[in-house]
């Protein structure tokens, strides 16, 4: 009776195995196989060779890329990349001494900003752009038609992630305490956000910069709709002329996109576990609504 | 940050003149903050939600919803629904195996670990750049169809099929399978194994472990589950107009063709209209997934 029951549990374990190799394995030609083909496209030559002439010519196409890094921008790479850093910058210096103000001070706002904060994700952004179009023709007319003021929209689209981040980062350490010391010993309001609880909240911060990069480099449909050209929406008119080229710069971006995830994922393995994993901070809305 | 400043030294001289807390000026340093979002989260869904009742001459008309009547809305809410339907299923069924693969290893393995990750990543990966890559790989010149075709199976005998809506439903199980995988692992985690014990110490089959056992406390996470994906392709925009860019068959679509026409016919109080439509269909589903996840925290 034991024997069989053995065997029995045997053929169960086996059957299991077979199942989850299986799974796993349609799984990974599912997810892998694009991927890889954005390579193989972007590397292919015209007689089945492999070249990386579309790699080269990327800085060919000035709508795409120049070496105009100023104010002004006329180029799409360009244009996103001072995007994120700007989006970035306001985003910090908007959340993370409100937070810190709003945990000493407001405790009973916390909800009140949380649920601020998570709303962005309950809209969707092609929802969003709608109400911004009439804004931004104001803006356009009345104060400037730059493509930098999307990010003005950008930091509203990253906020949910970002506040996340630096709320982990947050609930790691005592604020209080910390602030309640650095001003007993004459520190300016200040000085206690930039030179006490900043320090101690560095790898949350620089996680929420990483994901605000990587949303803005990625940002297709508010760029789109206001009629700017970004680095996504350049690809798209790029791939209906030259899909090599398309695909190589897409692939690109995307490399930069998992290297800054990366990143992010090596930050949140060492040290005090206190920061969101970077499954759990790109989770989407699912805690949000959960809260 | 200055502004952090101010509220700290008002509060310091003013309370003992003012006598009591609650002319406290603490909340003039959430003043920032509160004013940049009303002015571009809170203003812009004001302006939606008070524009669709608003005619193009300025006063108050329900039109613009009863646009939302014109057959090729209809049928685009019609094809929208299902095929976000659709993926949502889908991915759903596909995203409880793969968790279900994922539950049944070690639960420090490094696959659990990998697959978890990537699926974090892959999750949000739409857009443009996942159109791109599924054009590269089974699009008309991607390797697997020049693949496919000179072994004699030609998938496209029929049509090319990738840059039509059921085309899209295939590129958006990319990103619903992953995002599957993560809310409904926390509900797998919940199932003990001591239920499967003690349903085979009772004489149960696998069989019945699943019909009477955790396929009832598991149904409430997977409905609740599948509403978020079908909420998540409902509001996809980018991915869809990278791959499809003619006819507008998703109504994230046809909101950014009222929105700027390119052929100068813009309806605004139009596109406010749809973006209402699709609000209150997104926020329906939202309001039944966390009613579902709270009913299913009861046991797990």
């Amino acid at each position: 009776m034991a024997v069989a029951r053995r065997g029995f549990r045997r053929t169960r374990w086996i059957k299991l195995q077979v199942f989850r190799y299986v799974v796993f394995a349609l799984a990974a030609v599912f997810f892998l196989v694009p991927l890889f083909a954005m390579f193989e496209f972007s590397t292919r030559g015209k007689y089945g060779e492999r070249t990386l002439q579309y790699w080269q010519s990327v800085f060919q196409y000035p709508d795409l890329i120049d070496w105009n890094f100023g104010p002004a921008p006329d180029a799409a790479i360009n244009a996103s990349l001072e995007l994120a850093l700007i989006t970035s910058l306001v985003m910090l210096v908007l959340l993370v001494p409100t937070m810190v103000w709003v945990r000493l001070k407001l405790r009973r706002l916390n909800r009140v900003v949380e649920f601020i904060c998570l709303l962005p994700l309950t809209i969707p952004a092609i929802v969003l752009v709608v109400g911004l179009f009439p804004m931004y023709l104001w803006l356009g007319t009345n104060f400037s038609d730059s493509i930098l003021t999307l990010a003005l929209a950008y930091v509203v689209l990253v906020l949910p992630y970002c506040y996340r981040s630096l709320d982990a980062g947050l609930g790691g350490i005592d604020v209080k305490t910390l602030s309640e010391a650095a001003r007993s010993l004459g520190a300016s309001w200040f000085s206690v956000i930039w030179r006490v609880i900043v320090p101690n909240i560095s790898n949350a911060i620089l996680n929420a910069v990483l994901l605000s990069v990587a949303l803005v480099l990625g940002e297709y449909t508010i760029a789109n709709n206001l009629l700017y050209n970004n680095l996504q929406v350049e690809l798209v008119h790029l791939g209906r002329t030259n899909a090599g080229v398309s695909i190589a710069v897409a692939g690109a971006s995307l490399v930069f996109a998992f290297v800054l995830l990366v990143i992010i994922a090596f930050i949140g393995g060492r040290g005090r576990r206190v920061y969101a994993e970077p499954a759990a901070v790109f989770a989407g809305p699912l805690q949000g609504s959960q809260a | 940050m200055t502004v952090a400043g101010i509220p700290a030294v008002a509060t310091r001289a003013g309370r003992p003149l003012l006598g009591g807390r609650r002319f406290s000026l603490d909340w003039l340093g959430t003043v920032p903050f509160f004013a940049y979002v009303v002015s571009f989260l809170l203003l812009p869904s004001a302006i939606i939600a008070i524009g669709a009742f608003e005619s193009a001459s300025g006063g108050i008309t329900l039109d613009n919803f009863s646009h939302l009547s014109r057959s090729y809305i209809v049928k685009t809410t019609i094809d929208t629904t299902t095929l976000s339907a659709v993926t949502a299923l889908v991915g759903a069924a596909m995203g409880a195996l793969l968790s279900y693969a994922i539950v049944t290893g070690s639960p420090n393995g490094v696959l659990r670990r990998v697959v978890v990750s990537a699926s974090g990543v892959l999750a949000q990966f739409g857009g443009v750049t996942l159109a791109f890559a599924f054009i590269a790989s089974i699009g008309p010149a991607g390797f697997v169809y020049l693949f496919a075709q000179s072994h004699g199976l030609d998938y496209y005998a029929h049509g090319i099929w990738l840059f039509t809506v059921p085309g899209l439903a295939v590129v958006y199980l990319y990103f619903q399978i992953p995002l599957m995988v993560l809310v409904f692992l926390p509900a797998l985690d919940g199932i003990k194994p001591q239920w499967r014990e003690a349903t085979e110490s009772l004489g149960g089959t696998t069989w019945q472990y699943w019909r009477y056992v955790a396929g009832p406390i598991l149904f409430p996470a997977f409905l609740g589950a599948t509403l978020l994906l079908f909420a998540n392709a409902f509001s996809a925009y980018a991915t869809a107009n990278a791959l499809i860019n003619q006819g507008a068959p998703m109504l994230s679509q046809q909101i950014s063709n009222a929105l700027s026409s390119e052929v100068g016919a813009a309806e605004p109080g139009f596109a406010k209209s749809i973006a209402v439509e699709m609000i209150i269909i997104v926020t329906l589903v939202t309001v039944g997934y966390t009613l579902l996840q709270r009913r299913a925290s009861r046991w797990l």
